[in-house]
């Protein structure tokens, strides 16, 4: 033997022997061949330890070859580019890999959490449901920082990630999924009728297991036919194909999710630039699934030892990598499939014995293994495994089907076993969206039975497991199908093997493991059923079975098979748990894409953003905009611009970006019937060239925007709504004209991003607008309070409100958005000599709280109406109809002890209302206390010099002058005096300066 | 994600392209009878909704295309959409045989009141 | 009597291999008539009766259900348990559900895992911060153990957490229930279930309900797959599927049936130890005692019947939280499902008798009915025993739609100017 005694002298058809790779395990570094998986490449330098079990923390070695490995899952890279829980088997090795094995401590080879294994016997299936209860408060302080502590396999990264992720967005006629010899046959047929055809296969290379295959098509080996295909089906145009790339679900209406490894296997294609994922988004008109079939393993005792693996994934080492897991072993099987692995050993020179639980197979593989000499023991099982962190020796005994527990045992030396249980077709799309199957008894396994969608399952997947049929089946796809010359074993049948049995009874503290990586065993199956835990849903839950990472690949239906053993039912009632998406896991970058940090959810910027920035503004998200909350200068606090900017627009005068506030264009012959409708005011009414303030209402009376509406022109108004509400509204206003009164002729559009709207606000507003050179008067005579004109300032054409939300003489500017800026600084320029500030939102909130004025969303949470805010004035008792009118009418709406409106003034000028602050009956020692209504605005005034704040109290119009308590945190208790809700300007002479 | 067409512009497209706007054929009474409505005729119009397994009509938006809304018949397991059509009209006949429970009782009325 | 769950009968059960457990809970076959019937064995519909056996010495009853227990939302929610609602009439129910949560697996003698871990409500809006702290100042003065945080203390408490000032939508602050936390939910089911059967009540599973039988204006039995149970008092505790239940007795609901979608990643070491909800971005993460980091987010907007969502709203929910927890990034979604989310026009629950003498009706929980359970089994048992709603059951009856007396928890109805 050479110094690599795994790495056989020849043979690997996916290795480069002349490119040596090199990599870490665990700290240590390892050379394998380009080309070699992680898996390959360990198991090559000797090793056969790759992890530890969830539970017990059994040692544990590869079993599988490809996705459905359970055992073998690894962390890579380090600190923000870890990602744990891969699966050694997928891991393409590169120059520079650090690779680690997980839930082990201090290392892999000697793990502390072992310890859980001895105690075994005392943690069967749902322990922790019957203990861990006393005394009570240990479950939070003692049992489950305990347990959480052994929580979890591998650890998470450190730090934001630094690679990227992408979406794309495709359109197929045809998807298949799979590119083993089912899928590549299919592929091809499909694309000779012209349609456009996706072939997605989760492995670096087409062919899925045509290599494991026996036969001839056409006088080539299936993998050399495969190859052939693949390569034809490169060439054609209509033919996408994406390797390295899972379909990982279908939903509804065919859309399928497809996970691509772009850059995994290669740090070169992530240092270019490219995403580390890719997710696809694909819409197919026909599903095609050839996603092949995974093969069972068997459960016999102690069958998760380091070297018991599938016979596939041993066939698969030898024939992709050249690799051999030991020099003598033994392969246990219960069909045909798996002689192909002791052929496999034989011709590598690997010492080989088959264990067949059938008592008389006849197929011919199984005489050609006799005719070469092979030791074959027929009807037999094994029954014991030797060895902990490997295998030493096997003990084989003779079997009968059904038979309870073994009598005598023959021991047989050996260091690794290969197991076949049969074949399970991989089922797991078919399910994802309803699709029915049915149980296959020759197949002991379940089949595609019928789907509401377009999708066909061919070959293995479809649970036709022969090369010539698979080809029948898949040629469907196309128009004619061409005849092949296919050469292949005769398969005998398979006998069901659901466990091996043991000298011990299985429930007699043998370990035959069914779910690998959960530690699932038989007799955890068997105990859930005879607690009652029949459902097979329950069973999953009770004992975790199928809940791994694998979820159930290999293990759902030996369990199904250990319960139906259990239980006497057949597994058909038994049934199956549900196929949930994803196949495999794939990553939540892959999901997010490119939506991450700046591109989350994209900002709506105002004209005038840039100008905020650069002038220092502290911006806050309302809604999907960023609005100038203030803009502190120089050595300035948040709080101190504020109050700045507050006494700017009492004293002088001030400049707000309100370009967020919606407008809405409402035209037509009954635009004014219209608003009519959807306002609680009359708009019919309403003066061209006027405006007038709006309240609407939901269906169920509670206030949901408000705003202020000019009319244009008789049949011409332009509506503002508050800035949360733009799209709301708009939407709104819609959908009653195309659904209930669809007689109007009216059309609603939406403008607010095409102007840039300002305030000048402030008692020498008028002045700094004169000097823009307004071509219409401006005089307070011309241009009253609540009236709106157009023309130009300069150059600029604007619309101009005269409206407040601040108290003091304010016009409202709006011009179109590209000539925002422009504006913008020329108002800024005007306004300079008249002591002009810009002033943000929360200057905005305080100006109008201490005027009274409502914020819908402040005063109003949803279960407030219009009178509730003491605006039953503006409730219409003429309109016959309109949007809520009918439910102000139920009784809770009407009844007593309604929230009311209030202002409050705190009995300590200095004492600000906290946020939300409830007033309460009657303050008492502790809680709880009667609450009779809360804060909804409150600020210190600079204008005032004292506290103001509005408030939501009940039946607070009837108590003015009444003081009321808030309790606060810490025992504080503030008293305020009810009050109207104008605090400043009652008379309101300010505004029509 | 389902597909959804509008059978106004005939656009195809995700169901976020499209809105989803709950129920068909529900009724205002205020618009017809703002005067005589009860409290329970009320509390229908605004809460009580058709919820069948099954066959369910509703409303639509074609959102990211003309903007029209539409009425869809979608079966509320398979997902389905076995028709749409305009939003001031009843479903194809066919549809209406098939309708179920609360969903056969009301049309059963709207079309009397039809005839 | 069964025999009690301890660390003693786990020990003496090893000796013999475990052989000897009994049934968790029989499998009895229907009998011709019992006092009251459950429809749906939920979580809801099993505490139901239980306390109706237990608090009110009602055996003769059974839990009937059309598939297996527990296997509808109950199996299928995130697990969150909290009681830090708006409104009176909620904080109530809740507050009810969590304090008996507390004392649950010793009272069942079944652990069902509550886990006061603490859940963090993220304000990320100056209007959210503003409803928060409005909701911290009622639930204080209800008597509730709540306080609002600050984004230096959201950091302690979940280091994973992105605070960075400049985000899409930076942390401003939280809210938090220290005491609110988890439960592992399939035990709740399990636990109310062998709690019940222990007292005499059936537990029928594999049983659907396929008519409600009734003499005029109250009922006389149910039609079900396995024969006829009379009964005169029905409760019908189905959640997505009540008003399939309901139409059967001509009683229309004001529910709509939606998809709600979860899903859990790969089992990490623990990186998250209490659960945070952000409602801005609308997603919502724990981590198990298992490992895997547990999620949610909102509905998708259609009726849906199928238990399987739409891919969009799922993206949607995970880009929310690669923003909230960048860390999880590199991290694999292991599993996905959706349940029937049975959602009320105001997004409260009912908890009702209805127009049919005997027949009430609990549903409506939505997306949170996982937190109500013990509660709502609580206050629903007393409403039927008594054939007049409960105290805290009152203001969640049928009747507040007709009068306009709406349970809203949804605060903010816009955003700010």
């Amino acid at each position: 033997m050479s110094t690599k005694p795994y790495r056989l002298a020849e043979g690997g058809s996916r290795i480069d022997r002349s490119r040596k790779v090199t990599f870490s395990f665990d700290g240590k570094d390892i050379s394998g061949f380009a080309g070699d998986t992680l898996a390959s490449a360990v198991l090559a330098s000797g090793q056969k330890l790759f992890g530890r079990s969830f539970k017990y923390h059994r040692p544990r070695g590869l079993v599988g070859l490809g996705s459905e490995e359970m055992n073998a899952l690894i962390g890579i890279g380090v600190g923000s580019r870890h990602e744990p829980n891969l699966r050694a088997t997928q891991i393409e090795i590169f120059n520079g890999l650090s690779a680690e094995s997980q839930n082990r401590w201090p290392s892999l080879k000697y793990d502390v959490g072992a310890i859980n294994s001895k105690f075994s016997r005392f943690l069967p299936a749902g322990f922790y449901y019957k203990t861990f209860m006393w005394p009570k408060s240990f479950w939070k302080h003692v049992y489950e920082p305990f347990i959480r502590k052994a929580a979890g396999l591998g650890k998470a990264p450190e730090g934001r990630d630094p690679d990227t992720y992408e979406h794309m967005h495709v359109h197929a006629d045809v998807i298949i999924v799979g590119g083993g010899i089912a899928g590549l046959t299919a592929a091809e047929a499909a694309a000779s009728t012209g349609t456009k055809v996706l072939l997605c296969d989760e492995n670096p290379v087409l062919g899925g297991i045509a290599d494991l295959t026996a036969g001839m098509i056409d006088g080539e080996c299936v993998a050399d036919h495969a190859a052939t295909v693949a390569a034809r089906l490169a060439a054609l145009p209509n033919v996408h194909i994406l390797t390295r790339t899972t379909v990982v679900g279908h939903f509804h209406h065919n859309y399928l999710m497809a996970f691509e490894r772009v850059g995994d296997h290669d740090p070169a294609i992530l240092a270019s630039g490219a995403p580390k994922h890719r997710l696809w988004k694909i819409r197919a008109d026909k599903v095609v699934v050839a996603t092949g079939a995974l093969e069972r393993p068997i459960a016999f005792a102690n069958n998760d030892r380091p070297n018991i693996m599938l016979a596939s994934a041993v066939r698969g080492l030898i024939g992709r990598y050249g690799v051999t897991p030991g020099s003598k072993g033994v392969v246990f099987t219960n069909n045909d499939d798996a002689y192909l692995t002791a052929f496999a050993l034989k011709k590598a020179g690997v010492t080989v014995r088959v264990v067949d639980s059938r008592a008389r197979p006849d197929g011919a593989l199984v005489k050609r293994a006799i005719a070469e000499g092979i030791d074959v023991n027929l009807g037999s099982v094994i029954s014991a495994v030797e060895g902990t962190s490997g295998v030493t020796a096997v003990k084989i005994a003779a079997y009968r089907r059904g038979q309870g527990r073994v009598i005598t045992e023959k021991r047989v030396d050996c260091d690794f076993i290969a197991m076949s249980g049969g074949w399970n077709p991989a089922l797991h799309l078919w399910c994802h969206n309803g699709g029915k199957i049915e149980f296959d008894d020759s197949l002991q396994s379940f089949r595609p039975k019928s789907h509401t969608d377009n999708i066909v399952a061919v070959g293995a997947a479809n649970g036709t497991m022969s090369v010539e049929a698979t080809l029948v089946e898949a040629q469907a796809l196309g128009k004619k199908a061409k005849k092949f010359i296919v050469q292949e074993p005769e398969r005998g049948a398979s006998e069901s093997l659901w466990f091996a049995p043991a000298t011990g009874k299985y429930n007699e503290g043998n370990k035959h493991f069914i779910d690998f990586q959960n530690d699932v065993t038989a007799a955890d199956l068997e105990l859930a059923q005879r607690e009652g835990y029949e459902s097979v849903e329950h069973t999953k839950r009770y004992t975790t079975f199928g809940m791994a990472t694998d979820q159930g690949k290999t293990s759902n239906l030996n369990g199904l098979g250990v319960i139906s053993e259990a239980t006497g039912k057949t597994i058909p009632e038994i049934g199956v748990t549900t196929f949930r998406p994803p196949y495999t896991p794939y990553s939540f970058g892959a999901i997010a894409g490119s939506l991450t940090n700046d591109l989350f959810l994209p900002v709506r910027r105002t004209p005038i953003f840039q100008w905020h920035s650069d002038h220092g503004a502290v911006f806050e998200p309302v809604g999907q905009w960023r609005r100038a909350y203030t803009y502190p200068q120089a050595s300035e606090s948040k709080h101190e611009a504020i109050n700045r900017e507050i006494l700017c627009v009492r004293n002088k005068v001030g400049l707000l970006d309100a370009s967020t506030l919606g407008k809405i264009e409402i035209k037509g012959p009954d635009a004014a019937e219209f608003l009519d409708r959807i306002y609680t005011n009359t708009f019919s009414t309403l003066k061209v060239g006027k405006c007038r303030y709006g309240l609407m209402m939901n269906e169920l009376g509670f206030l949901s925007d408000d705003g202020v509406t000019a009319r244009l022109a008789d049949d011409h108004f332009i509506m503002h709504t508050t800035s949360g509400g733009a799209d709301r509204i708009g939407a709104w206003l819609e959908e009653w004209l195309q659904t209930e009164w669809t007689n109007y002729k009216v059309f609603v559009t939406p403008v607010t991003e095409q102007w840039a709207q300002f305030a000048v606000a402030g008692p020498r507003a008028r002045d700094v607008l004169s000097k823009l050179g307004p071509d219409f008067d401006i005089s307070n005579e011309a241009f009253p309070h609540m009236s709106f004109k157009q023309g130009h300032f300069g150059g600029y054409p604007v619309r101009v409100y005269r409206i407040s939300f601040s108290g003091e003489m304010s016009f409202e500017v709006a011009t179109p958005a590209n000539f925002g800026q422009g504006l913008w600084n020329a108002i800024m320029e005007a306004g300079d000599e008249f002591g002009l500030s810009a002033y943000g939102t929360e200057a905005l909130h305080v100006l109008r709280a201490e005027k009274g004025y409502i914020v819908v969303g402040d005063e109003s949470d949803g279960t407030v109406t219009p009178v509730d805010v003491g605006m039953e004035g503006m409730v219409s008792k003429k309109k016959p109809d309109f949007i809520g009118k009918r439910s102000l009418e139920q009784s809770f709406l009407k009844g007593p002890n309604r929230k009311q409106l209030v202002g409050l003034l705190t009995e300590d000028p200095t004492d600000v209302l906290p946020d939300g602050a409830y007033a309460v009956a009657a303050v008492k020692n502790k809680p709880p206390m009667e609450m009779i209504g809360q804060v909804t605005s409150t600020y210190m005034s600079p204008t005032l010099g004292r506290s103001i704040a509005m408030a939501l109290i009940q039946n607070g119009r009837s108590r003015m002058g009444e003081v009321i308590s808030f309790p606060l945190e810490g025992g504080k208790v503030m008293k305020a005096t009810i009050t109207d809700t104008v605090f400043y300007d009652k008379e309101g002479g300010r505004i029509h300066a | 994600m389902l597909v959804v067409t509008c059978p106004v512009c005939n656009a195809s497209g995700d169901e976020t392209d499209f809105h989803y706007g709950g129920q068909a054929h529900v009724r205002r009474p205020a618009t017809t009878d703002p005067v005589n409505i009860t409290d329970e005729d009320q509390r229908d119009y605004l809460f009580i909704r058709h919820n069948p397994k099954g066959l369910h009509f509703e409303r639509w938006r074609c959102d990211r295309g003309c903007g029209k809304w539409f009425h869809a018949a979608r079966d509320t397991v398979t997902m389905e959409f076995k028709a749409t059509y305009g939003i001031t009209e009843l479903p194809p006949a066919e549809l209406i045989k098939e309708a179920k429970g609360p969903w056969a009782d009301y049309f059963k009325k709207r079309l009397k009141e039809k005839a | 009597m069964k025999s009690k769950y301890s660390i003693f009968s786990l020990a003496r059960n090893a000796k013999n291999y475990h052989k000897d457990w009994e049934k968790a809970w029989r499998s009895p076959a229907p009998k011709a008539e019992y006092d009251a019937v459950i429809v749906g064995g939920g979580g809801h519909g099993l505490a139901t009766a239980y306390y109706l056996a237990k608090n009110h010495g009602l055996t003769n009853i059974a839990v009937v259900e059309k598939g297996w227990i527990g296997g509808g939302n109950t199996g299928r929610n995130t697990t969150i348990i909290r009681s830090n609602y708006l409104q009176d009439s909620s904080i109530a129910i809740y507050e009810l559900a969590r304090s008996l949560y507390e004392g649950l697996s010793q009272d069942l003698n079944y652990n069902m895992m509550f886990s006061p871990r603490g859940v963090l409500m993220l304000c990320q809006t100056e209007h959210e911060f503003r409803a928060f702290k409005r909701t911290a100042h009622a639930n204080r003065l209800a008597g509730l153990d709540c306080r609002m945080v600050t984004p230096a203390e959201v950091k302690e408490i979940v280091p994973i957490i992105n605070t960075d000032p400049n985000c899409r939508y930076p942390i401003l602050g939280a809210y938090y229930q220290p005491r609110g936390g988890t439960g592992r939910h399939d035990a709740v089911a399990w636990g109310y279930a062998r709690g019940a059967d222990e007292l005499g009540v059936d537990i029928i599973q594999n049983c659907e309900v396929t008519g409600i039988l009734r003499d005029g204006g109250r009922v006389t039995g149910l039609s079900t797959t396995r024969g006829e149970i009379k009964t005169k008092k029905i409760g019908v505790v189905t959640a997505g599927n009540v008003s399939t239940i309901m139409d059967m007795a001509g009683v229309r609901m004001p529910i709509e049936s939606l998809c709600l979608q979860a899903l859990v990643s790969e089992p990490i070491k623990p990186v998250i130890d209490c659960v945070v909800m952000a409602n801005t971005v609308h997603g919502y993460m724990s981590q198990s005692d298992k490992g895997e980091l547990v999620i949610g987010g909102g509905t998708d907007p259609y009726n849906n019947y199928s238990q399987r969502g739409s891919f969009t709203a799922l993206e949607h929910t995970v880009t929310a939280l690669v923003e909230t927890f960048p860390i999880i990034s590199r991290l694999r979604m292991l599993r996905q499902w959706g349940g029937i989310v049975d959602m009320t026009g105001d997004r409260s629950p009912i908890l009702s008798k209805t127009d049919i003498e005997g027949l009430y009706v609990n549903c409506g929980w939505g997306t949170g009915g996982f937190k109500a359970i013990p509660g709502s089994g609580f206050v629903f048992a007393d409403t039927m025993a008594n054939d007049r709603p409960h105290k805290i059951a009152e203001p969640f009856g049928l009747n507040r739609f007709a009068e306009g007396r709406l349970i809203d928890e949804s605060v903010a109805a816009a955003v700010a100017h």
